[in-house]
């Protein structure tokens, strides 16, 4: 099977030039100005840029346990018709993703049945209870290339330690949801003048920011290195950014929403925009795009975290933490980075597609001859209301919709298998 | 004579006419609460169900009387003895009273929004009777009603908030109803009980006791809420007491004769000395009676007939 596409503008991390793009079974053969070949299919990519295959660091698939929320089929197509060619997931899943048979079940699962490549992240702790050590040389073994406990921070500093210690020695990534939930004391929302105004317990930045700060000191103590997860506060932001001065081994994503809404997306009560970090003020959406422009903030993630329509239409303080982000990410991100001048294409497919494949130690997020056929054909040019309705995803809890956005992926190929086509899902 | 709005859920959602017609119809309504034979019809064949998800006593059966006294029919529903013990959500339990052919919820809700959400999915017009921590409306119009008919009118009336403010949905609800109507709130109360940024609301925080109180036109005590506290926010009742409590001592600072309220019940000897609230200042009782009377105009107000 032969793949051409041809005439797209090719972005990686060094070039950014019209160029065609030769798949021969599953590998990209050759890439070259004018190159021509005898193909089974031609793409024709006229006006778009065709990007390596994006990879997301930090997703929920939901698969085993709330396949009522997601599963592994749903969600990655879901990645798919986003773009996304491969995908972390995290173990927040029922059962715990914290032991081998888990892995396995999920490890099987996506290569039997998902649209694009999963790379399965386990639990920190067994039950993810932030007390003992989950197994993770077995999961390793299994497939996983990171640990986190998502969802939580392993709260007690010592055991937070060992994991570190325990984890690095295995080479899996050290990916932490910095929060001290103690202070966060049941809130949903910022804490600020719309918590205090809406009656509504607030979240206050101290809670992530005091829990990041404490990741980075162990991570500089031990001399591992640490991921951290969705950043959302200029205080957070520029703790890091000082401890990558230091030279402290610690990378760090955002996500879309925490660059593109701010609590106010919450008034009215409106659940679809209650996530956990909580949107924050203008003054962190603007240190965050601070953040991905110096180089603080290394990943765009979505945190795609999929919720049943009764899990948020209910009471506010009742509904669940998420919002989807695998269909609307690259768009989200497009319109408001690239467009506005904040980031160019190339720095865009570092924080999406080369960083977070070099925070996880796999292989992908780069056009090169000899690698795997990952890629994403991506219509910039095309203006559209993001609609939540028309979802691949199983769930559409998402604050985005009637959002204008730039850009449309048309094409995803996986391992030169074409799972999108004319932007449609092509199984 | 109707309001804007389907509902009404909070002082946020009402005008400053509104909120005016409102306490002019409850004066009116106070005549039929003071009379001798309590019965009006303008209510006649319409329903009213209060549908509480808390404890109360004066909120839940003020409602009920004012229904009544205007011949409504009322039920009166609680969270512990109905289906949502069985894990009903809130949503069906609102579309069953709905299907039902209420005319009138008015919910009571330990979370914020609650009556805004139920507000969306049902015909019937919903009334806040207190949701969480933000807003009790007709207690903010209770004693907005209570300030006017001692003073006459708001504008430039100093009203002392002093207490919880943190967990007070009858600190916000007033405070957004007195700026709305010109008066000045000014809060006091531990700093642990104190919510970031009351000030955008429209509130002044003042830096001690004496400063909230010096020469306040209205005293407001709030209820220490034990219940809604999940950490121990000041160390003792006593400690409280003694520094933020509302007694003969401080209650000097503020203006003579200055008016004693409390949404009720009242911790004696906690928010407040025992010599404040039967003090012959204290509106507390008066506060009661006038509860009636806005709850009444406001079931008037959205399904009455002349």
């Amino acid at each position: 099977m032969r793949i051409l596409i041809k005439n797209g503008v090719v972005v990686n991390k060094s070039v950014c030039e019209t160029k065609n793009i030769l798949v021969e079974d599953g590998i990209i053969t050759q890439i070259g100005q004018g190159l021509s070949a005898q193909a089974d299919e031609v793409i024709d990519a006229a006006g778009c840029y065709v990007l390596p295959g994006l990879v997301d660091a930090h997703c929920h698939l939901r698969d085993p346990g709330y396949e009522y929320k997601e599963d592994i089929v749903s969600g990655t197509r879901s990645a798919a018709v986003g773009g996304f060619t491969s995908v972390a997931c995290m173990a927040n899943t029922n059962p715990v993703a914290d032991n081998k048979a888990v892995i396995g079940y999920i490890v099987d699962k996506a290569r039997r049945e998902g649209a694009v490549h999963v790379f399965p992240i386990g639990a920190m702790t067994k039950g993810l209870k932030g007390e003992e050590l989950a197994e993770i040389g077995e999961m390793k073994q299994a497939g996983i290339v990171g640990v986190s406990d998502d969802g939580r921070s392993v709260e007690n500093s010592a055991v937070m330690k060992k994991v570190m210690q325990y984890a690095n020695m295995f080479g899996v990534s050290i990916i932490c949801h910095s929060e001290d939930s103690r202070l966060a004391e049941d809130g949903s929302i910022n804490e600020g003048a719309l918590s205090t105004m809406m009656g509504l317990r607030g979240i206050p930045k101290a809670c992530e920011e005091i829990m990041i700060a404490r990741d980075i000191i162990l991570s500089e103590y031990l001399n591992i290195p640490v991921h951290i997860c969705h950043v959302s506060t200029a205080l957070g932001v520029e703790l890091i950014r000082n401890a990558k001065q230091r030279g402290v081994k610690v990378t760090a994503e955002t996500c879309p929403h925490y660059f593109t809404l701010t609590e106010k997306a919450c008034e009215g009560f409106n659940t679809l925009a209650k996530v956990n970090p909580p949107l924050r003020t203008d003054k962190d959406v603007e240190a965050v795009i601070n953040g991905l422009c110096d180089g603080t903030i290394d990943i765009i993630a979505t945190d795609h975290a999929p919720h049943h329509e009764d899990e948020k239409n209910i009471e506010f303080e009742k509904a669940t933490f998420g919002i989807v982000g695998f269909e609307t990410a690259l768009p989200l991100a497009y319109t408001a980075l690239v467009k506005t001048g904040r980031l160019d294409m190339k720095q865009l497919v570092e924080k999406m597609c080369v960083n977070p494949s070099a925070m996880l130690k796999i292989d992908k997020g780069d056009l090169k001859e000899g690698k795997t056929a990952d890629i994403t054909v991506f219509n910039a040019e095309e203006k559209y209301a993001i609609d939540i309705t028309k979802f691949v995803s199983k769930s559409k809890n998402s604050p985005f919709h009637g959002y204008p956005v730039y850009g449309k992926v048309t094409s995803t190929i996986v391992s030169g298998r074409i799972v999108v086509r004319d932007g449609k899902l092509n199984i | 004579m109707k309001l804007k709005n389907k509902d009404v859920l909070g002082m946020k959602e009402l005008t400053a006419e509104e909120i005016e017609l409102i306490l002019d119809i409850a004066a009116d309504m106070k005549k039929i609460v003071l009379s001798p034979s309590k019965k009006a019809h303008y209510l006649r064949g319409k329903s009213v169900i209060t549908l509480f998800y808390e404890n109360s006593t004066r909120t839940r059966v003020s409602f009920e009387l004012a229904g009544k006294y205007m011949s409504a029919d009322t039920v009166n529903v609680t969270a512990a003895g109905s289906s949502v013990q069985k894990g009903e959500s809130l949503l069906d339990t609102g579309r069953t009273l709905d299907a039902m052919g209420t005319d009138i919820i008015v919910i009571r809700h330990n979370m914020a929004g609650a009556p805004h959400f139920l507000a969306k999915h049902v015909r019937a017009s919903v009334i806040n009777a207190g949701d969480g921590m933000n807003e009790h409306p007709t207690q903010a119009l209770l004693d907005m009603f209570t300030i006017r008919e001692r003073f006459g009118e708001f504008k430039g009336l100093k009203v002392a908030i002093i207490g919880d403010i943190s967990h007070s949905r009858v600190a916000r609800s007033n405070i957004i109803g007195l700026r709305k109507m010109g008066a000045e709130p000014v809060v006091y109360g531990p700093a642990t009980l104190m919510p970031v940024e009351i000030e955008k609301m429209g509130a002044s925080v003042a830096p001690t006791l004496k400063d909230a109180l010096a020469g306040a036109d209205v005293v407001m005590g709030l209820r220490v809420q034990l219940e809604r506290q999940k950490n121990a926010l000041f160390p003792s009742q006593t400690e409280y007491a003694k520094y933020f409590g509302i007694s003969s001592e401080n209650i000097i600072f503020a203006a003579k004769n200055a008016l004693i309220m409390h949404p009720g019940p009242v911790n004696r000897g906690v928010e407040m000395t025992s010599q404040i609230v039967d003090s012959g200042n204290s509106a507390i009782n008066e506060q009661v009676t006038n509860g009636v009377a806005i709850r009444m105009a406001l079931l008037y107000m959205l399904v009455g007939r002349e």
